[in-house]
């Protein structure tokens, strides 16, 4: 098990409070003023150098969130957020436009390579397989500090830039498909995003292109007070394929800050997309202070005939999460599929699932949600898998797991199923189960430390969705899982 | 090689065990017998170290080192193995990850390589077909949805590729038919050697007209009350433990 015993060096070599990415990086930073206005909206705009109809665009959304009120179905609780308290805009200093990645600050790039993330494409080059390299966006704050590999996909045809320049190199793209997905006025979180989103990755893969390397955007909040507020783009024309994978940190504080995200997904006739999120923002410390208000909003959209879209998920991050990655299955034949894991410890409060919206004819989908939770956490899977009155032959299958870890957690599966259709056929099942001190006892009998025994059994308990990343990350989110789990059995 | 003096041990303010004394030599097989609630499991997870006992008194030394001390995964690496009563089911965890984790974990305390992957397939495989496992049972999930009787075999085939020094079975005999009863005293006779001692917990003398004791020990109120030969097996078979019952009346 060289997996297993990498778990267990890795969880030993770190510190007792666990959260290894927690150091801030020291970098002078160009800052809009505090809270939301109109002025702050434009500052936005102005810095990104945008044109009039994105500036419009936002400020149709400000006004429209401005009567909206916050959501509070879902199963977490919080203190009030007081939105005018927030940094909107947070850039290091020099920015923008730096031409190559000897511009970057070389503060931030170091910040990257104590996270592991290579960004010199030459150490990737000598590294690494040619298969394997992965195409890398990061971003700092509010603002994409490098990407990686663009000349190279350029040439293959995919564009793969922050999206700030996307709106300004490729207007009538972008236009075209913004919003379309996830409108302006979808929900409070997204709409706020909509008014304020500073960066994130924007791709387009032309027709018939299979995207020849993996694609992934770093995302780090390190000011304080700050918000995160990116946007991400990813259309696949006719025929395509892409993978991408986005994985996000933060410096431990005390204060809670806000993460509101965007994700869209467009994919055309015959065109695939995974998306896979390994997702470690700050937890907040063992009393429940500090952490990331993780609310998410990220739809995919099946636009053309036999589509399919992934969403490939490892949450062990946050404080709250509040995110369902969900799929519109509106082409005929397109297929969604949801795999998830969810860990919770400490008093992190975890509240998400997908949802899988059947339009289509023949459309199919496929739900694995595993949720682990310990400490004192709570951890919901909410789920809805819909047919539309047209979507004769639509197929559902929903497999929702939980596994608890000690006493003092909860689990909780909260699914809906809506058919209009009398054809469609929707299965759903569900299980909790409990490490319980006898299998501790017992693997411990055969010779495990309780922390093998416990990687172990987690492990087996995640391989179904761990499969569906990509290798190289796979690795990467097993280790972190154990590592979110560090010290909850006994 | 197993010494145990005057333990005394309660579980949530009940006394269990009342100071027992046990002296098990190298190569040698203790049977140990007694009517239901004597503490004869209560011995072997004590012995083995689940958590709930609360040890009040007295020793328990493996080769001269204090097994009370130790954690009960260190126990497994120093040589002590429990054939559980009711094996555990680990679902999601396939049986041959399990088995390859728990022996190079072993290996590892011991200050030994990890086991090669082809080694280790083929001692499994060995294993395996002594004890006339069915293949797939080792493709599953540890024990899931395993029969009573495919668990006991799971039991020993660990005890064979983890070689113990130590070995506990814990009524292994309970839910088992007449052939995988023979089928798993052979296992267990297969690993007798002159380095390697068993304790054997049984109600019944079936168990032992396979897997043959070297001693007896009787068990009554947490106590060794009376020691013996493989005779007094036969004797307990006859007369039953009523002459124990009655003493403690009296």
């Amino acid at each position: 098990m060289p997996a297993v015993q990498e778990t267990i060096d890795q969880v030993r070599s770190i510190d007792v409070d666990q959260y290894k990415y927690g150091f801030e990086t020291e970098v002078e930073m160009e800052k809009a003023p505090k809270g939301l206005s109109e002025d702050v909206i434009r500052f936005i705009s102005a810095k990104k150098g945008e044109p009039e109809w994105m500036l419009q665009w936002r400020l149709d959304a400000y006004k429209r969130w401005l009567t909206m009120k916050e959501p509070n179905w879902a199963r977490v609780s919080y203190d009030k957020i007081d939105y005018n308290d927030i940094y909107y805009y947070a850039a290091p200093k020099n920015n923008p436009a730096p031409k190559s990645l000897d511009e970057v600050d070389p503060e931030i790039l170091k910040t990257y390579e104590k996270l592991g993330i290579p960004l010199r494409e030459q150490e990737i080059l000598a590294g690494v397989e040619p298969q394997n390299r992965v195409a890398v966006d990061a971003v700092f704050d509010s603002v994409s500090v490098a990407t990686t590999f663009k000349e190279e996909l350029k040439k293959a045809g995919v564009i793969f830039m922050p999206i700030s320049e996307a709106i300004r190199e490729y207007p009538d793209l972008v236009r075209q498909y913004l919003g379309t997905v996830v409108p302006v006025t979808d929900n409070f979180f997204a709409t706020l995003n909509s008014a304020v989103f500073t960066d994130g990755s924007f791709v387009y893969v032309p027709p018939g292109v299979r995207c020849p390397m993996e694609l992934s955007t770093y995302f780090r909040i390190n000011e304080k007070n700050t918000g995160q507020f990116e946007r991400t783009l990813i259309i696949a024309d006719k025929g395509s394929y892409v993978s991408y994978l986005e994985g996000c940190t933060a410096p431990k504080r005390d204060e809670n800050q806000l993460h509101a995200a965007v994700v869209e997904l467009i994919a055309l006739d015959d065109a695939e997309i995974k998306y896979s999120t390994v997702q470690n923002w700050y937890p907040g410390d063992a009393h429940g202070k500090g952490g990331i208000y993780n609310f998410v909003t990220k739809r995919g959209d099946c636009r053309g005939k036999n589509s399919v879209i992934t969403w490939t998920q490892v949450e062990t991050g946050s404080a709250i999460t509040w995110k369902y990655p969900s799929c519109i299955l509106r082409g005929d034949n397109s297929r969604g599929e949801f795999y998830s894991i969810a860990v919770s410890n400490g008093m992190q409060q975890v509240d998400s699932g997908t949802k899988m919206i059947h339009l289509g004819k023949n459309t199919t989908s496929r739900i694995i949600s595993k949720g682990i939770a310990a400490g004192k956490s709570e951890n919901t899977y909410r789920g809805l898998v819909s047919a539309h009155r047209k979507a004769t032959g639509a197929r559902n299958f929903t497999n929702c797991d939980s596994l608890l870890i000690g006493n003092q957690c909860g689990a909780h599966t909260v699914p809906y199923i809506e058919s209009k259709n009398s054809t469609a056929v929707f299965e759903h099942e569900a299980t909790t189960s409990k490490i319980s001190e006898d299998q501790m006892f017992y693997c411990q009998q055969r010779g495990l430390s309780e922390e093998e025994a416990t990687a172990l059994i987690v492990n087996g308990f995640v391989k179904d969705v761990l499969q569906q990343l990509p290798m190289e990350f796979a690795v990467e989110a097993q280790k972190l899982i154990s590592i979110s789990l560090e010290g909850s059995v006994g | 090689m197993l010494e145990i003096k005057n333990l005394v041990v309660q579980i949530e303010d009940k006394r269990i065990l009342n100071g027992l004394d046990l002296t098990v030599n190298k190569g040698e097989v203790a049977a140990i017998m007694g009517p239901n609630g004597s503490g004869k499991s209560t011995l072997s997870y004590v012995i083995a170290g689940k958590e709930d006992y609360e040890v009040l008194d007295g020793e328990i030394l493996l080769d001269g080192q204090n097994l009370l001390e130790m954690e009960p995964d260190q126990r497994a690496a120093a040589g002590v193995f429990l054939a559980f009563q009711y094996p555990l089911e680990i679902p999601g965890v396939g049986t041959m990850t399990f088995l390859k984790a728990a022996l190079n974990a072993q290996r590892k305390a011991r200050g030994q390589d990890e086991l090669s992957t082809p080694d280790f397939i083929k001692q499994v495989n060995a294993a395996a077909a002594k004890l006339e496992m069915p293949k797939d049972m080792l493709k599953r999930a540890l024990n899931v949805g395993f029969s009573g009787g495919e668990k006991k075999r799971m039991e020993i085939l660990q005890m064979a590729l983890l070689q113990p020094s130590f070995c506990i079975l814990d009524e292994t005999d309970s839910g088992l038919d007449i052939d995988a009863l023979r089928i798993v005293s052979e296992g267990v006779n297969a690993l007798r050697s002159p380095d390697r001692a068993f304790l054997v917990i049984t109600h019944y003398q079936r168990l032992l007209n396979h897997i043959v004791p070297d001693t007896v020990h009787v068990m009554h109120g947490g106590r060794i009350v009376r020691t013996g030969g493989k005779e007094l097996a036969l004797e307990l078979e006859a007369n039953g433990y009523a002459d124990y019952r009655e003493s403690e009346a009296a």
